[in-house]
């Protein structure tokens, strides 16, 4: 598992990554209350914002990992957003992104270096 | 946060666990461990506790009440003489342009008008009040009292515990009761759109009165995040944002609350500030009008966004001045401002939203019943 100073995380799976928002993210949060999903298939740059999360307290973005494409997005959390907050690591991931520069996964953190930076 | 005000209930909002945030020049609590949407939730189906200590709380006296309700009458144009003794009344300040400076609650306290004011607004009310009505009339600032909300279904039957007087009021009811010990100004109102009261207590005596009343299972603390989605869900103003100094009265639909006794033809016509601009606006309407708004789509649309006649219209005709999730609709609410063309409920308009015009609904409010004991 690798985590962003953005609190996403992204857990390998076979050659795409299923990204999603921390715990300690949904927690500041609050409840999430609608999810905006890109479209399957998007190509997205790095720091690109591809999906809008709106908790009961305010609106705000994820951004793109890395660059790549989008090759899966997680319907069911649109449907019922509070999955992001009642299973952050699980049922609550947002999208799937195949990257096109692996390398750019290096200089993320790793769980410890995540936790030492939440505090 | 050092330069923020305190409540007398801030060691126990700490203890608690709440998250603090500067409002209105305190440090309050935005949430505690449920979260906005299960306090809210908690509020509308059981009893939720609101500290709104921050409120001012103001006493206004003269000769006798009649004359500080007469001398009131002159900044808020609402019937505060007739008032009955022990009934309050909702009102607001208005200045010159008919604008509203603040909103108010007013009750008749036998020898005086009680007066609670937004915490954000208090210090200019309370300097408009003396500048315009002393010295005949005083103007005095309770700063070593505590306010107190509880609010929702059974906030009845846990007030009634301490003290079972609170079952005779009624919505707008006030009364002094004795709970747990303390001497208690209480007024069966609230601003959640639920049954409850509002509790005025001396500062010492706040945190054990709190501390009793969550020690009753049905009673939980409530931040004032729930406390904003409460009120809008109810469709209630916020000052400074719903209403301010540029939205009269007529336009905020509060008109209401403006008794024939101080409209034209009244026995107290008129004879508050910007009187002949509300007085013209009840008569012949308002060019806009405040509005419940019910976005189509799942996405709140929030204060802010701009509102269009039509999806590819490029002047605009209002604005959204609150906005969020409601919880207990389940869905997104707004309210806003709009032409009288566009006021009709059952109106389709759009707001912009991220780039993207998005369809809103005009509906009724407010968006969840009031459960009020009249």
């Amino acid at each position: 598992m690798k985590y962003t100073e953005e609190h996403e995380w992204l857990r390998a799976d076979g050659d795409v990554y299923i990204v999603g928002i921390t715990d300690h993210a949904t927690t500041q949060l609050g409840d999430l209350v609608f999810v905006e999903l890109p479209e399957v298939g998007t190509s997205v740059t790095k720091d690109d914002e591809i999906v809008v999360i709106e908790s009961v307290k305010a609106a705000s973005d994820i951004l793109a990992p890395v660059d790549g494409e989008i090759t899966a997005v997680n319907e069911a959390l649109a449907e019922d957003p509070s999955l992001a907050n009642s299973d952050a690591f699980g049922d609550g991931w947002f999208f799937k992104i195949k990257p096109s520069d692996p390398s750019q996964l290096d200089n993320m953190m790793d769980e410890a270096a995540y936790k030492a930076m939440i505090g | 946060m050092s330069d923020l005000l305190h409540t007398p209930l801030h060691d126990l909002h700490r203890s608690l666990g709440a998250r603090m945030v500067p409002f209105a020049g305190y440090e309050m609590p935005v949430q505690y461990s449920l979260g906005v949407m299960k306090e809210h939730l908690h509020t509308r189906t059981k009893a939720g506790l609101f500290d709104v200590s921050h409120m001012g709380q103001v006493v206004v006296s003269g000769e006798s009440y009649a004359d500080a309700a007469l001398a009131l009458e002159s900044l808020v144009p609402v019937g505060i003489l007739d008032l009955p003794q022990n009934r309050q009344r909702y009102g607001f300040i208005t200045n010159d342009q008919g604008g509203i400076v603040d909103d108010l609650m007013l009750a008749n306290r036998g020898d005086h008008v009680f007066v609670v004011a937004n915490a954000a607004c208090k210090a200019a009310d309370i300097a408009l009040m003396r500048a315009t009505l002393e010295p005949d009339i005083t103007v005095t600032e309770l700063t070593d009292r505590a306010l107190l909300a509880l609010q929702g279904p059974a906030a009845e039957e846990v007030l009634a515990k301490m003290d079972p007087r609170v079952r005779d009021m009624a919505f707008m009811d006030v009364a002094t009761l004795t709970l747990n010990g303390a001497v208690a100004w209480v007024s069966r109102s609230g601003y959640t759109g639920e049954d409850g009261f509002e509790i005025s207590v001396p500062a010492g005596d706040a945190t054990a009165l709190a501390q009793a009343l969550l020690d009753h299972p049905d009673v939980e603390a409530i931040g004032l995040g729930a406390r904003d989605s409460l009120r809008l869900e109810a469709g209630l103003c916020l000052h400074g944002h719903d209403i301010d100094a540029e939205t009269t009265p007529v336009e905020a639909t509060l008109h209401w609350a403006i008794q024939k006794v101080r409209r034209s033809g009244g026995a107290r016509a008129g004879g508050f500030p910007g009187a002949d601009i509300v007085l013209g606006q009840l008569a012949a309407g308002a060019r806009k009008r405040r509005v419940g708004l019910i976005p189509e789509g799942r996405a709140p649309m929030r204060e802010g966004v701009v509102l269009f006649a039509n999806v590819d219209d490029e002047t605009p005709i209002g604005v959204i001045t609150s906005g969020g999730f409601g919880p207990t609709v389940g869905g997104p609410v707004a309210m806003g401002y709009v032409p009288a063309a566009q006021a009709e409920v059952g109106t389709t308009i759009f707001g912009e939203l991220r780039g993207k015009r998005q369809p809103l609904r005009v509906a009724k409010l407010p968006f969840t019943p009031a459960n009020f004991k009249r």
